[in-house]
């Protein structure tokens, strides 16, 4: 027993002796062929830019057509799951049953009343009742998530969107508690068997971390719109809130606008016209 | 010290043996949650806490409330609390392991814990929870484990832990003022927005942990030759009865305050739970037998007669002890979450599974608790004091 064990030990460190001894060798064989084994960082010279992203939402041009096209457009290229899939049991044998409450959401459509909790009116204009009003991460100019979490995996960037660490975070859900406008999502479980096809150009999140939207920043990176933008038909911008000459600054100056519990002071950058 | 542990009763084997089985419950459903994730839990998108974060924030309180033995005596010279101060350290230590193991089994990436140490964050509370939590349980194992020492062996315990007993004071009120600051600090939830949380967290901690403390007197006195002392046990009641009229003094000012102002971001937490909010009233009934125990047991104390009663004043302990953990566990954390945000209305309750890995965690710190307990009380008994 004790003999066999020393014989196994010699054997990994054998092999483990054999690795160390090709890594140099292997760096070689990179530096050949690459020129350098180090990445290098480099910006797309197209990619856009802003002193603070924000977002306008025109209320009035969302019907419940472009609401499910924009979510849908969001969640499919996001690798967001979707509970209600059908679970190809080929490939994800012995799935438990899902429990709807722990669904995970980036870009969704709500009531006024839940959207605007504070504003509730009991005279209330009637087409509010039934208009759909789009909610996501408002990317707030003073974060509480941002404040709270204990890992900096939650950070403001310093174009104003709040963006996530899929792998520092440790699950603690701090965020999703210091959130007021309910846009964070747990991944209670593992998300790949509710999607439907995976999209290769965003990471699969794992089971155990916190996610929302961030405003497409991989895209703005390669200088394209997010997609719920593109998906909206016209009811949805973005643009730099800082620069007074930009078409988002143009809109507010012509409208009137809210922001969802303005009176929190944390400065939503997500603005609705009304 | 710790060979002292080996040796006892079959009693004593069969309750280790009982907590060990339900630590390996515990253990075998945790593995489940471990591999396949939280969503063996009732936690929901609306209510992102539960159980585990519950019953830690109630631990916290019962761990700081070893301070109110600590105070007594280091402080005041109060002779009679002699015999329980280890009791209440070492009641703390068990506390805080259990607070720690809710964190771990909360986690939705548990291996990934380190990050917050990797990452050290000062503008989240939960950096400082971690340092007064871990500091103050470093500081009891310590105090603790010295000071028995000495006692076993005749001698006085080493000067350089008095700077360290009086420095585990603020840190007791620390531990449960900063995790009060987890909930307190968030802009949008209106039940914990409010400035009397951390005293109230403090009032019923101060209430819990000493309750908890004559119930081990009695469980000591009962299998063990020591003897922690009746007067002790008696000044301890009179603690408990001042901590739990204040805490339902502190909860009756949210009440004002939430009904007169008529806020509704605030007020319908309380309602729903209360009086259930738009049909949804799971926690009412709960809640009320919270407040209903709470009530009961600080009338049995505040009367001399029946805190005098040997066999009333475990019941009165109970009362507030069980009490406490509905009004600040369940409460306090589901209360928070519903209605969420948005003001939709999702019930929490915790699933089978998830009451398993709580028990295997309470298990767990049973055994620390009768482990350091059974070292004191031998110790006592060996030297007569």
């Amino acid at each position: 027993m004790m003999e066999k064990s020393r014989r196994s030990f010699l054997k990994v460190a054998g092999i483990a002796a054999i690795g160390l001894g090709t890594a140099p060798a292997m760096n070689f064989a990179a530096l050949d062929s690459h020129g350098t084994a180090q990445p290098v960082k480099k910006k797309n010279e197209n990619a856009l830019h802003a002193k603070r992203w924000g977002m306008v939402i025109y209320i009035d041009k969302v019907d419940n057509r472009i609401a499910k096209k924009i979510s849908n457009a969001c969640h499919v290229q996001h690798n967001v799951p979707d509970f209600t899939h059908e679970v190809d049991t080929q490939k994800f044998p012995n799935t438990r049953p899902v429990n709807p409450d722990q669904e995970i959401k980036w870009l969704w459509k709500e009531k006024f009343h839940y959207a605007f909790p504070d504003k509730e009116d009991e005279f209330l204009a009637e087409k509010f009742h039934h208009l759909p009003f789009m909610v996501l991460c408002n990317h707030c100019k003073d974060a509480p998530c941002v404040q709270a979490c204990p890992t900096q995996a939650t950070f403001s960037r310093e174009d104003g969107i709040v963006l996530m660490d899929f792998h520092r975070c440790i699950g603690c859900r701090f965020c999703m508690a210091a959130c007021p406008y309910g846009s964070r999502s747990f991944n209670f479980r593992d998300p790949r068997p509710f999607i439907a096809q995976i999209d290769p150009d965003f990471p699969v999140r794992s089971k155990g971390v916190v996610e929302k939207c961030n405003l497409c920043a991989e895209r703005l990176a390669k200088g394209e719109l997010p997609h719920c933008v593109e998906a909206s038909e016209g009811a949805l911008v973005v643009g730099d809130l800082e620069d007074p000459e930009s078409e988002i600054r143009e809109i507010l100056r012509d409208n009137y606008s809210i922001r969802r519990k303005q009176s929190l002071g944390t400065e939503p950058s997500v603005y609705y016209i009304v | 010290m710790l060979e002292i542990a080996t040796k006892g009763t079959k009693n004593y084997w069969l309750w280790i043996a009982f907590l060990l089985i339900v630590i390996g419950a515990g253990t075998v459903a945790y593995l489940d949650q471990f591999f396949n994730g939280l969503m063996i839990t009732g936690m929901s998108r609306d209510v992102s806490w539960g159980f585990y974060i519950a019953n830690f924030t109630f631990l916290v309180g019962v761990a700081a409330g070893g301070v109110m033995v600590v105070i007594p005596y280091y402080l005041h010279d109060y002779e009679k609390f002699h015999r329980i101060t280890i009791l209440g350290e070492f009641l703390a230590v068990a506390s805080l392991i259990m607070c720690l193991l809710f964190i771990i089994v909360d986690l939705g990436q548990p291996v990934r814990m380190l990050n917050v140490l990797l990452y050290p964050t000062p503008h989240s509370m939960l950096f400082y929870d971690m340092i007064v939590l871990n500091g103050y349980l470093f500081l009891n194992i310590v105090i603790g484990w010295k000071i028995l020492e000495a006692e076993r062996n005749q001698v006085r315990p080493p000067k350089w832990t008095k700077p360290l007993i009086y420095l585990s004071i603020p840190f007791a009120i620390g531990i449960h003022t900063v995790t009060a600051y987890l909930y307190c600090g968030l802009p949008g939830r209106g039940y914990w927005l409010t400035a009397i949380l951390a005293p109230r967290f403090l009032a019923s901690a101060f209430a819990a942990g000493p309750a908890f403390l004559i119930l081990l007197c009695y469980i000591i006195r009962k299998f063990t030759r020591f003897d922690p002392g009746w007067d002790a046990m008696q000044t301890l009641s009179k603690i408990v009865c001042y901590a739990i009229i204040a805490n339902l003094f502190f909860f009756l000012c949210e009440v004002f305050v939430v009904y007169y102002s008529g806020i509704p971001g605030h007020q319908s937490h309380l309602q729903y739970l209360l009086f259930g909010y738009h049909g949804h009233n799971a926690l009412v009934p709960w809640m009320w037998s919270g407040f209903a125990l709470m009530t009961v047991g600080a009338v049995l104390l505040i009367i001399p007669r029946l805190r005098r009663n040997y066999i009333l004043l475990p019941v009165a302990c109970a009362m507030i002890f069980f009490g406490a953990w509905i009004d600040k566990g369940m409460g306090m954390i589901a209360g928070g979450f519903v209605p969420s945000p948005l003001h939709h209305v999702t019930e929490y309750m915790p699933t089978l599974q998830e009451i398993i890995i709580t028990l295997g965690v309470y298990a767990t710190g049973f055994l620390v608790l009768t482990i350091l307990y059974k070292l004191a009380t031998k110790v006592k008994e060996e030297v007569g004091g």
